[in-house]
């Protein structure tokens, strides 16, 4: 009995001594999938380096409305677009201060300076910047910024002008994205006086709502509130990211309080999530789309009738229940709902087996035929399981004779050998980096997109010059109207069948108020603030 | 990890002093000269390795968004891939003789840097994770030889068993689930409670807590070793019990223990003295081949825990076909592996007289 007494009291005291240290009010701990490649966002494409670098730390000309895929003013009060569409004049906020770093302590305020240092150091392939830490702008190279833009002039201090090659309507949208975030030229050139400029990447100085204080690779980040930041100090004090690539694990510590936000949870934990009294789970629907390609240029593909009919042979409520647990919407455009121009008038391929086999035997197969659907090696928000979702797509086929085979490769590999149009049809999605139409439309469906992103290797001239024509106009009714336009041939050509737009969840413990989900897939902690 | 066998270290009793430090100096050139053909074979194989698994690192830099063919041999052309692999190599082998493995295509950092920043990880947890399969593996494996049979042997090669065919993954998941989420003992993840911020100054979490001065900074790092360091910990504690009873009843039915016990000798100095002194030469062995394991292979365990190691860094780095890193890492941690088992070698000889006094 004594022993039993004494083994209980050792425990309580370990108990005691184990208990966890509750965590600061103004302290936000938010636990990220992964470690950013680096903090300079013109060079990387990934969501996870984004939210590490340009969410909290910079600001861009044109801001999105958080919540929103609306642009609003950033650190351009605002700007006018020359009748041709071609000049586009930004007139910038005063008084926005960079941040003081340990390596840094800023003399001036934000200015034209930056805004040409920012992007002439992305264009100019012998500025004495270009080439700093590898130098390869993906984004800037691949949205077409760099063929697209002339020059950018500083008028005055608080004034900066874009001359454009051609007119381009999602231009505002663009230089709202990541890649563009506006870095302190005063800063870049004391670092390059100092022969040490790889330091503007490394320790970044932005005008953003938070000062990076340390970054330990593959275990935390962490930042201080901005105090001097324009739109007033963040709520939070202090935010830190504690990367936890495990959504298993970074359940538990939500479950623990060890942490008060976490993305990309399991679809199995979600029902859990749900009646968790500590957690609340928001959700929205996702900024992407899940689709099927055919290969248009292949035989039987060429073919419109063929495309028709397999499309409904497909059971996509099937694909939603089985592949997304229900956490998805059948898609029947290649925009997601949530993007202006959507055409709900637009009527998807009813599930309808004896008319897929009629049509198909109408195409000269009445017999059916052997193909192939690859199968992404990845999960990704558009497609949590393509294995899965290639599986149900075989079998529905086979209902109409059509014999599929499952092919995967490694995901390089698989997109590599997927641009070069090995395949027949192929499971892929995409993401929307800007919330303009023209990201999807001319992006994935452009004939100019053959060979790189359009993996139908559709090239439609009726499709393709209403995506041209929509491009250079600049009135918004006007190329609501030519996208709607463009969707109804899309259909009625069927060189994909849309599968489904994911929904996107975010569980966050209750003491956390004000977060709103990011349409584009980001995490913004500014606005936030802990009960 | 192969443990390259020792041959003659020291000389008799009866010979020259000197010539004992001639044959252990003979001995550790021979060693070492060993050891440049297994660099060489390293760098080689890891090479050709990383470079013939399927995948491009400039088409996962684009991903689904794919870039024109220009642009991929711009960017082939910026990382040094458009080379004949020969030249690729040849450039690879010189940045080693010049100190250089080269930087991170990912991240643009020089590998040696990322791996300075991440191996006091895991040696801190590979360490703690030692300590404690040693500590509790070795006194269990003794105490099963000495008791064969007993209900305390069969639930030690039991348990042992269970231990070396746990998933790690599964264990780790459901240690965190106990202790961690029904109980709150110990922390879920990573190095330290976020509350402190703690400057990384050696990168070895307890010693830089120690440094910082803040107050319950060291007690949160204990404590998130704690869990990691089982779980970690969990196979090398099996294999060295089992190793350790196996090796135990072997000495003891040794012809000198049997004249140890004649001569009067109470059990424990015949078990402690006696018979353990040689017994642990294979468990020595199997602590090094262990050591090895835990340097590189904490993959799981780092993954569980979010422990910023090398062997996740390594593990994401041939995902992302980040050549450099890859070659760099298993190079680097190669190396260690060599030096632990050179060590190994080296300490037979101070354990076991045998080895010692034969030449």
């Amino acid at each position: 009995m004594k022993r039993l007494k004494l083994l209980m009291m050792l425990c309580a005291i370990a108990a005691i001594a184990l208990a966890g240290v509750n965590a600061d009010a103004k302290t936000c701990v938010y636990c990220s999938e992964g470690s950013p490649e680096g903090f300079n966002p013109a060079f990387y494409t990934a969501g996870t380096t984004f939210d590490a670098s340009s969410r909290p730390i910079f600001d861009r000309l044109v801001l999105f409305e958080l919540g929103t895929t609306k642009t609003i003013p950033g650190l351009a009060e605002k700007w006018v677009i020359s009748p041709d569409g071609k000049t586009y004049t930004f007139y910038l906020r005063k008084g926005v201060k960079f941040h003081t770093t340990k390596n840094f302590t800023p003399t001036r305020d934000f200015n034209a300076d930056d805004v040409v240092f920012t992007f002439e150091r992305q264009r100019d392939k012998n500025h004495p910047y270009h080439k700093v830490s590898g130098g390869n702008y993906e984004y800037f190279v691949s949205t077409g910024m760099a063929a697209l833009i002339q020059n950018i002039e500083k008028k005055d201090d608080y004034t900066v002008v874009f001359h454009l090659i051609r007119p381009e309507a999602p231009f505002i949208a663009t230089i709202a994205m990541d890649f563009a975030s506006i870095f302190s030229a005063e800063y870049a050139d004391k670092m390059m006086k100092a022969g040490t400029p790889q330091e503007v990447d490394l320790n970044p100085v932005g005008t953003g709502p938070y000062v990076l204080v340390q970054y330990q690779k593959d275990s935390t980040i962490r930042y201080e509130a901005h105090k001097q930041y324009w739109r007033g100090p963040a709520k939070i004090d202090k935010l830190v990211y504690s990367i936890t690539p495990d959504a298993s694990v970074r359940y538990a510590k939500l479950k623990a309080g060890e942490c008060h936000v976490m993305p990309y949870p399991n679809p199995a934990d979600l029902a859990q999530m749900a009646k968790d009294k500590d957690i609340k789970l928001m959700q929205m629907e996702g900024l992407n789309v899940g689709y099927l390609a055919f290969n248009t240029e292949k035989k039987p593909f060429d073919n419109v009738k063929v495309r028709q009919a397999l499309s409904m042979a497909i059971n996509k409520q099937a694909i939603i229940d089985a592949v997304f647990q229900g956490a998805g919407k059948i898609a029947k455009n290649p925009i997601p709902p949530t993007i202006w121009s959507y055409n709900d008038k637009v009527k998807d391929y009813p599930y309808d087996p004896v008319a897929a086999k009629k049509l198909l035997a109408e195409a000269g197969f009445p017999n059916g035929f052997e193909t192939d659907i690859w199968a992404m090696p990845v999960q990704r928000p558009y497609n949590p399981n393509a294995r899965r979702m290639a599986e149900i797509i075989q079998a529905d086929w086979d209902k109409i004779g059509v014999k599929a085979k499952i092919v995967t490769y490694e995901w390089g590999e698989y997109l590599k050998r997927s641009k070069e149009g090995e395949h027949q049809t192929l499971l892929l999605g995409w993401t929307g980096d800007n919330g303009d139409p023209d990201n999807f439309l001319a992006v994935l469906l452009g004939c100019e997109a053959v060979g790189s992103a359009n993996r139908a290797r559709w090239c439609y001239k009726p499709f393709d010059d209403l995506l041209k024509q929509a491009k250079i106009t600049s009135d918004v009714a006007e190329r609501t109207r030519l996208y709607e336009k463009a969707q109804v041939i899309f259909k009625e050509q069927a060189p994909w069948v849309t599968i489904a737009h994911s929904v996107v969840f975010k569980p966050m413990r209750n003491e956390v108020v004000n977060f709103k989900i990011d349409p584009f897939g980001g995490h913004v902690f500014y606005g936030v603030d802990i009960k | 990890m192969q443990v390259i066998s020792l041959g003659p270290l020291t000389p008799r009793f009866s010979e020259p002093k000197f010539s004992g430090q001639l044959l252990m100096i003979k001995f550790l050139l021979r060693r070492i000269a060993m050891i440049i053909p297994t660099f060489i074979g390293i760098t080689l194989l890891t090479f050709s390795l990383i470079h013939m698994v399927p995948g491009d690192p400039v088409e996962l830099i684009a991903g689904e968004r794919g870039i024109t063919p220009e642009r991929h041999a711009e960017l082939k052309a910026d990382l040094g891939l458009d080379k004949p692999m020969l030249v690729q190599y040849a450039n690879y082998i010189r940045g080693i003789l010049h100190g250089n493995l080269g930087k991170s295509i990912v991240t643009k950092q020089p590998v040696f840097r990322e791996f300075l920043t991440l191996f006091p990880a895991t040696l801190e947890l590979s360490f703690f994770a030692l300590i404690f399969a040693v500590i509790l593996g070795l006194p269990a494996g003794i105490i099963a030889g000495v008791r064969r049979g007993s209900f305390f042997d069969h639930s030690v090669m039991g348990l042992s068993l269970a231990g070396y065919s746990m998933p790690i993954f599964w264990w780790g998941l459901l240690l965190i689930l106990f202790f961690s989420v029904f109980l709150g003992w110990t922390p879920v993840s990573g190095r330290i409670s976020a509350l402190f911020w703690i400057d990384a100054d050696t990168g070895f979490m307890l010693i830089d807590t120690l440094r910082s001065n803040e107050k319950g900074a060291f007690i949160s790092a204990l404590r998130h070793l704690i869990l990691p360091s089982i779980v970690l910990g969990t196979i090398p504690l099996a294999v060295i019990a089992r190793m350790t009873r196996s090796a135990m009843l072997e000495v003891l039915m040794e012809d000198y223990v049997r004249t140890a016990r004649a001569k009067g000798l109470s059990p424990f100095r015949v078990i402690m003295v006696h018979a353990l002194r040689n017994a642990l030469i294979p468990v020595i062995t199997v602590i090094g081949l262990q050591t090895g394991v835990l340097l590189a292979g904490a993959i799981l365990t780092e993954t569980i825990f979010a422990w910023p190691g090398v062997g996740k860094w390594i593990v994401e780095s041939i995902n992302r076909r980040d050549y450099p890193s890859v070659q760099g890492g298993i190079l680097l941690i190669s190396s260690l592996i060599i030096l632990v088992n050179l060590a190994v070698d080296m300490l037979y000889g101070v354990v076991n007289p045998r080895i010692r006094h034969n030449k």
